[in-house]
């Protein structure tokens, strides 16, 4: 039920219509501005190169099952580029959608709280996302992904020093933002999708 | 861990473009599109004109996700058939060949009697081409080129 190659991932090239499509998943603790980085990408691209953003969420605002921004980036050797940006709900309890989103994923970008007292959250929802990748068959190491360390302007936030230490041992591109300002967010979502098609080169 | 890609070529392309026309005509549907379950659309017909194919295709994708895992809770391998129904068109979702949903958008001018028999029928054709296609990729390496061709250059570009 997983399609013929779980373990695959599965960016989709089609050469009828030239088109590179991918898919970059927005993982974090709730309430760490996972939404807040896809409504800022949507505010601030040209209409003709983004699509509807969709928002699956509770009358309160939380993620439910996710949210979507489809976006084109320009072309490659006459293929169009593009990028299906999803969030997952944060909450612990959805980790069955959590799971769902995951499959097909072609880069990932964590976001973290830069909260002290959200520390906990963030190492708890970064091994729930090693868990879920290694259940679909992934490794985090196979998977381009980069880390954000979000809401920086909040007076209790962490030195980014120690928030590298328990969130980016293996030294992926990181970044400081301020989702809510847009500071950071653009950066953030270029890195990865530099990375996805880096990774899509080398495994050709 | 080997890395792949969905690939399409302009041959299974134009065979499931035709099947899916196919039905859209046979089964009288409104608009009928194929779906891949990671919700990437791969081809579509009919009045779609007024519908986000993109956001159908990811919501799709979704649902029949969210769906294979209430299966997979009750002990079942997956529903492969879901069907919507509203007050003016109706919606019904199938699974083809493990890999790919299927959409067909209908109204009153058609009923689900026909649907279901139509998109069984279209089911093993779509099946067919869908395994010749994976087939391909195994063995193809025409997409190797193109992504072996593109330089670090290409990839700065895009965001300049």
């Amino acid at each position: 039920m997983d399609g013929l190659f779980p373990h695959l991932k599965m960016s989709f090239i089609n050469y009828s219509s030239r088109e590179i499509n991918c898919k970059i998943v927005y993982y974090g603790p709730g309430l760490c501005g996972k939404t807040t980085n896809l409504q800022f990408i949507y505010r601030k691209t040209r209409p003709e190169a983004k699509g509807k953003m969709i928002t699956l969420a509770t009358e309160t605002e939380r993620t439910l099952f996710f949210d979507f921004l489809p976006l084109s980036l320009g072309d490659i050797k006459g293929f169009k580029t593009r990028f299906h940006l999803y969030t997952v709900p944060g909450q612990i309890f959805y980790d069955a959608s959590r799971k769902l989103i995951l499959k097909g994923v072609d880069g990932i970008v964590f976001v973290a709280d830069s909260q002290v007292e959200r520390m906990d959250a963030n190492i708890e929802s970064f091994d729930n996302m090693k868990i879920n990748l290694e259940e679909q068959g992934y490794s985090l190491s196979d998977i381009p992904y980069v880390v954000q360390y979000n809401k920086r302007d909040l007076p209790n936030a962490v030195p980014v020093a120690e928030l590298k230490k328990v969130l980016n041992i293996n030294g992926v591109p990181d970044f400081e933002a301020v989702a809510s300002d847009g500071a950071g967010v653009f950066e953030t979502l270029k890195a990865v999708v530099k990375l996805v098609l880096i990774e899509l080169k080398k495994g050709a | 861990m080997p890395q792949s890609s969905f690939v399409m070529f302009e041959e299974e392309y134009r065979e499931i473009t035709a099947a899916v026309e196919k039905l859209l005509r046979e089964a009288n549907a409104k608009c009928v599109y194929l779906v891949d379950k990671d919700g990437q659309l791969i081809s579509s017909s009919g009045e779609t004109q007024d519908i986000d194919a993109t956001s159908l295709a990811s919501l799709t994708a979704g649902n029949i996700a969210a769906t294979g895992g209430l299966a997979k809770l009750i002990g079942e391998k997956e529903f492969s058939i879901l069907f919507h129904e509203g007050e003016r068109d109706n919606l019904h979702i199938s699974v083809v060949g493990q890999r790919v949903i299927l959409v067909v958008i209908f109204d009153k001018r058609s009923s689900l009697g026909l649907v279901r028999l139509r998109v069984k029928k279209a089911s093993e054709e779509l099946g067919r081409s869908i395994q010749k296609l994976l087939d391909r990729m195994a063995a193809d390496a025409d997409k190797e080129n193109l992504l072996k061709e593109i330089t670090d250059d290409d990839i700065e570009r895009l965001f300049h």
